[in-house]
């Protein structure tokens, strides 16, 4: 069966990349061994404490949580934008497993198909 | 060469669905398949029958539906992105008793699971997004 990579590189709400990039990685792991790879702005869609009520966009950050119950325990990021962006795990609803540039270069070799958001 | 290709840029805003429908073309013309072509996010509004850009402007949708025609293609556009943006056929207009559609064939209005049959499939997944 061919592996699925999935990469969030949107911030989340200003968007629509994240929420329906988050669908698509559900459905996905419905029919094939998935992971999500979050890069650049996309690390922001793991932000805890998103307040979106008044924004009226529906925080969807909360279903990240539900990616190991859909049997997704695949999870990166790039350790060098979360950095940049002044963020570590505990920052983060789910910790993802952070990959230098090299080990970056092997999961992107390592899955059969890339699908960006 | 088995084909997916996944359209996220809306007509006219990006240049994302005009590449694609270009890809799509070459694709075609130098003897490969098209397994799948799939409009998700922003790339289902190429499927609103109501485009109607000036007349001495490129017809995307036109063009899209053109091609399709020709080499028998379904153009899969995603149910939650279509419904939320407006984009309805009969069936979807009557279920959420809208007065009017604005989606038609070769345009097909289905589920997330047939992008994930198309990258399953097909030997190679093209995105194009803004």
């Amino acid at each position: 069966m061919r592996k699925l990579l999935f990469i969030q590189s949107h911030a989340p709400h200003g968007t629509l990349f994240g929420q329906e990039g988050l669908d698509a990685i559900l459905a996905g792991s419905a029919f094939a061994d998935c992971a999500v790879l979050f890069l650049g702005d996309g690390v922001y869609q793991l932000l805890k404490g998103q307040a979106t009520q008044s924004l009226a966009s529906r925080n969807y950050s909360v279903s990240y949580q539900a990616l190991f119950d859909y049997g997704v325990d695949a999870i990166f990021c790039s350790a060098a934008d979360l950095l940049t962006r002044g963020l570590t795990l505990e920052d983060l609803i789910v910790a993802p497993t952070p990959l230098n540039p090299k080990e970056l270069e092997a999961i992107l070799h390592d899955y059969d198909v890339i699908l960006d958001f | 060469m088995k084909f997916t290709i996944v359209i996220q840029g809306g007509p006219y805003t990006t240049q994302a669905s005009l590449s694609a429908w270009h890809f799509a073309r070459a694709v075609l013309s130098s003897g490969h398949e098209i397994y799948r072509i799939f409009f998700y996010h922003d790339g289902v509004y190429n499927a609103n029958t109501l485009l109607s850009p000036p007349q001495d402007e490129f017809d995307l949708h036109h063009a899209w539906r053109s091609l399709a025609t020709e080499h028998g293609l379904e153009l899969i556009i995603c149910v939650a992105s279509a419904l939320r943006r407006g984009l309805l056929d009969p069936t979807e207009a009557d279920r959420y008793e809208k007065s009017q559609s604005n989606v038609e064939a070769p345009f097909v209005i289905s589920g997330l699971g047939q992008l994930i049959d198309g990258a399953l499939t097909a030997d190679r997944t093209l995105t194009f997004g803004p």
